[in-house]
């Protein structure tokens, strides 16, 4: 839990005159009773980021609201006052979050059905979600658009989320999940998933399950983060830092406010690994952050897992729980004599929070945007502490790595990319799935490994809407970092969307520019007015049918320039990359 | 020019020049140390900074991107240029992105730094979204009009931490679609607001402004330049505040407090702020 609140007095907050419901209050007193209520005559006040904020209760404002959110179908006036006197934060300030996230709604809707969310991104537009938007619509559901829903393998994707009901994804209820490479000895991260039963510890354990944390505690801290250097292993959530580094300085910070982060907010377009990953093999995701707790002496875990992920939440939530009940978590792990437990939170529709810095934002009750760097999270992470923020793929090779010891990792993968690699796989592909491959694999080895492409191969969006566009003569380019980089390309989160030449790249292209509008947190200049410009210009060409013009095509790189050299955060630096391939490989900007 | 290195001064070079600044100065006071101007919009004297605008920006070596000037600590040896090519670019396209959305007509100083760096918002695709906001009239003492709101956080700032502990307005929305709000949009009577006037005193672009300079405005009979300034000492309250009064034709037309007063830091009460309206 955070730190007690403590510091000068707040001022008395005003509330205006709506009153929760009994509906309403019922919802806020299943996260906060009436008991627990915050007191506001004390606060404790941090400065972070260049900002101050309070603390106290503030952490259960986005689970209160989702609360709301699933119970009512909004967050009402009077549900907002409700949530906001209860954990004694400014009513201003709650509305101020509410209305960042797409999943929680602040008009009334007028009905208390179910909201379905159809996703509008690439690999489900070619799958026929327009399709799938009429029937739906034809059978009366409200449909809202959805940017990429982490289901790209089975597009065109679903997400229905309940009013007084569970939130459910259709495609999962009749899944008989197979992975393509299915019994391959070559899997590592892969290796249990689809084999394991995912609801059941000793089943997990019956896997191997758990013999990686005895060992890192046989071995000590300093000797597991020595491993974890010496495997060369780097993160997979897309900036690809080396992450010994990474917990070497957490570990080096005193404790014992110090927390363990995993990052399954999953929100690139074309991802869907974590999503998998999750659902089949939670309790790796779980033992592997113990393990990341107990090396940087950190005794507070949190998984911040996005809203539209129903099944991989109730299998992590039940995974914690086994966890808990044999002993794996809590007080003493293990018999290890260290504490060591885990709190998860669910993002509520927001892309930008898988931003580390806007993900601890979001835990603690404000809004999810992004903090100038530095400092940085190592020492100035979740509440303001020390914190090891990891994606799942990432913390899962450590499960290898310790086991196993850094020389047998480096075995496959390359000097400056050891280890194997997960790519999502979707769009004109033959097996769209998830894959595993070593390091060093080529673009077009891993397109065949896939079923190769549907069609006439056009272009590959590698990285996501976050990275670049790159054409059928970059199918020879071993897929590591080192040849991304010199590529001017980049590997992301392990997104490979695969279109041929039928596909319309002018659309795609806009629809990538209108993401980065739509998710854009708002906050910094070049970002906030560059995306939107930048999605104008994008839809001035698409209506035109002419040739992007020389005046067009400046704007259009002087705009990326700022947006790259002055925005906050990876989003604005990103906002450009692919919309400027697509230019450079002539895919857009010919006359039609 | 160097000037005196104390044991706790940490000394960089901005533009070829050695500046010595104070521990815990921020790369913006060693430019203002040098003698070099440089463009603000978010960053207040008197605030916490939020470094959201960008348009501060600064090339230091060794960083990748550039860095806000106006919230990055000057550290030993650091080497900043402000007047490189790509300095010039982004401070460029900020103005100009502002104004493709903003009315900025009465910000400041942006309109010069607009000229200095040549942003030119009409080369946008034409148009494009604006902030498109109604103004809020909502009483007698000051209004809000979003149309020129460059979404500083300053105001928000002011009414929360750095000033006011009043927390009556937020960041609301996200995106371009971020304005700020009270919860719901809730007119400022009915909301937390006690009306110091400390928003409309930091807001950079006029989107705040009292009353009496809007009514002004829309008869076309605002004139600072006929306007006198006044220094007073409240005589509400025992706090000692300063005042400002600024006359125009025998009128007080606004109250401001000077920022570098140790007492009031430029903040006052609704009775300063507003009181001269009912005398
Ligand atoms: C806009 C944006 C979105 C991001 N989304 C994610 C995400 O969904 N999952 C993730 O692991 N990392 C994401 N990241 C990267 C994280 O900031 C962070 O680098 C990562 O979680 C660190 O873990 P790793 O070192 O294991 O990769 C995102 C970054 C940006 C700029
Ligand atoms: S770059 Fe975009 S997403 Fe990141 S802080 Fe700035 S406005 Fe927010
Ligand atoms: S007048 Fe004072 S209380 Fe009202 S919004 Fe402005 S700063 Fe906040
Ligand atoms: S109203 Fe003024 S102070 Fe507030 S954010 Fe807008 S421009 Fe800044
Ligand atoms: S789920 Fe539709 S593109 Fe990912
Ligand atoms: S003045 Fe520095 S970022 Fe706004």
């Amino acid at each position: 839990m955070p730190p007690r609140p403590r510091g000068p007095p707040l001022a008395d907050l005003h509330f205006g005159d709506d009153q929760p419901t009994e509906a309403e209050l019922a919802a806020i007193d299943a996260i906060v009773s009436p008991a627990d209520a915050a007191t506001v005559t004390e606060t404790e006040r941090v400065v972070r980021g260049g900002r101050i904020r309070r603390q106290g209760l503030r952490h259960l404002l986005l689970p209160v609201l989702h609360s709301l959110q699933h119970e009512i179908g909004w967050i009402s006036p009077g549900g907002l006052n409700g949530a906001a006197k209860r954990l004694g934060v400014p009513p201003a300030e709650a509305y101020g979050v509410a209305t960042f996230y797409e999943l929680l709604r602040t008009t009334d809707p007028g009905h208390t059905n179910d909201a379905v969310h159809v996703c509008v991104d690439p690999s489900c537009a070619l799958a026929g979600n327009e399709e799938l938007r009429e029937s739906l619509e034809a059978s009366g559901a409200k449909v809202h658009n959805s940017p990429c829903l982490g289901q790209c393998e089975r597009a065109p994707a679903l997400f229905v989320q309940g009013v007084g009901r569970p939130d459910r994804v259709p495609a999962d209820d009749d899944e008989d999940f197979r992975l393509p490479q299915a019994g391959d000895p070559g899997l590592r991260v892969l290796s249990r998933v689809g084999v394991v039963d995912s609801t059941s510890l000793d089943s997990y354990r019956e896997h191997g399950g758990y013999q990686a944390l005895a060992s890192a505690i046989e071995m000590g801290p300093d000797a597991v983060i020595s491993a974890i250097s010496d495997s060369g292993l780097s993160g997979r959530g897309g900036a690809a830092f080396p992450t010994g580094i990474k917990w070497r300085a957490v570990a080096d910070e005193p404790g014992p406010d110090k927390h363990v982060v995993a990052n399954c907010d999953e929100s690139e377009p074309g991802t869907f690994k974590d999503r998998i990953l999750c659902e089949h093999d939670p309790f790796a995701v779980i033992e592997s952050m113990t393990i990341a707790g107990l090396a940087t002496g950190s005794p507070h875990g949190w998984i911040y897992i996005r809203g539209e992920y129903p099944r991989a939440t109730a299998r992590l939530e039940g995974a914690i729980a086994q966890a808990r009940a044999a002993g794996l978590l809590g007080d003493d792990v293990a018999g290890s004599g260290q504490r060591f437990d885990i709190e998860l939170r669910r993002g509520a529709g927001a892309y930008i929070c898988g931003e580390e810095t806007a993900l601890f934002n979001s835990i603690e009750g404000f809004r999810g945007e992004p903090r100038n760097k530095p400092p940085f999270p190592t020492t100035h992470g979740l509440f303001n502490q020390p914190t090891a923020i990891n994606n799942p793929e990432t913390l899962i090779n450590v499960l290898d790595i310790v086991t196993n010891g850094p020389d047998a990792y480096r075995s496959v993968g390359t000097e400056r990319s050891p280890g194997t690699r997960l790519f999502c796989l979707s769009g004109r592909i033959g097996v769209p799935g998830l894959y595993e491959v070593p390091f060093g694999t080529t673009l077009g080895e891993l397109i065949e490994l896939a079923g190769g492409s549907v069609g006439s191969l056009a272009a590959v969006l590698l990285g996501g809407a976050a990275g670049v566009f790159v054409g059928s003569d970059a199918l020879d380019m071993p897929l590591t970092l080192e040849d991304a980089r010199e590529a001017g390309a980049t590997l992301g989160s392990g997104v490979v969307t695969v279109f041929d030449d039928t596909v319309d790249m002018e659309a795609v292209v806009v629809r990538i520019a209108e993401f980065f509008r739509d998710e854009s947190c708002g906050q910094c200049v070049p970002c906030r007015v560059g995306t939107q410009r930048q999605h104008e210009v994008l839809v001035e060409l698409q209506g035109s049918g002419q040739a992007l013009t020389p005046q067009r095509a400046e704007l259009i790189d002087d705009m990326a320039l700022a947006m790259v050299d002055a925005s906050i955060c990876g989003l604005g630096h990103t906002a450009a990359s692919a919309v400027r391939s697509a230019i450079d490989l002539g895919l857009i900007g010919n006359s039609s | 020019m160097s000037p005196a290195v104390t044991e706790t001064a940490v000394t960089i070079r901005v533009d070829g020049q050695e500046v010595a600044v104070p521990e815990g100065a921020t790369i913006l006071d060693a430019c203002d140390a040098a003698g070099i101007d440089t463009p603000t919009i978010c960053y207040g004297p008197t605030l916490t900074p939020v470094n959201v605008c960008r348009v501060c920006v600064v090339e230091l070596d060794g960083s990748r991107a550039l860095v806000p000037s106006c919230s990055r600590p000057a550290e030993e040896g650091m080497v900043v240029h402000t007047d490189s090519e790509r300095v010039r670019h982004s401070r460029k396209m900020v103005i100009e992105f502002l104004a493709t959305g903003v009315d900025v007509s009465q910000a400041n100083e942006l309109g010069q730094w607009a000229e200095h760096y040549g942003a030119d918002p009409h080369r946008h695709v034409p148009g494009g979204e604006t902030m498109n906001e109604p103004v809020r009239v909502q009483d007698n003492l000051y209004i809000r009009d979003y149309d020129k709101c460059v979404l500083c956080y300053r105001c928000v700032e002011a009414c929360g931490d750095d000033a006011q502990h009043t927390y009556a307005i937020s960041v609301a929305g996200r995106g371009f679609g971020a304005r700020i709000s009270t919860e719901f949009d809730v007119t400022l009577p009915d909301s937390a607001c006690v009306y110091c006037g400390n928003c409309v005193a930091v807001c950079p672009t006029n989107a705040l402004q009292f009353k009496t300079e809007f009514d002004l405005r829309e008869e076309g009979d605002w004139r600072p330049e006929d306007q006198t300034v006044t220094q007073t000492v409240c005589s509400y309250c025992g706090v000692g505040c300063n005042l400002e009064l600024h006359v125009q034709d025998n009128q007080i037309v606004k109250c401001t407090s000077p920022d570098d007063h140790d007492v009031t830091r430029g903040n006052l009460c609704i009775k300063g702020r507003f009181g001269w309206n009912y005398v």
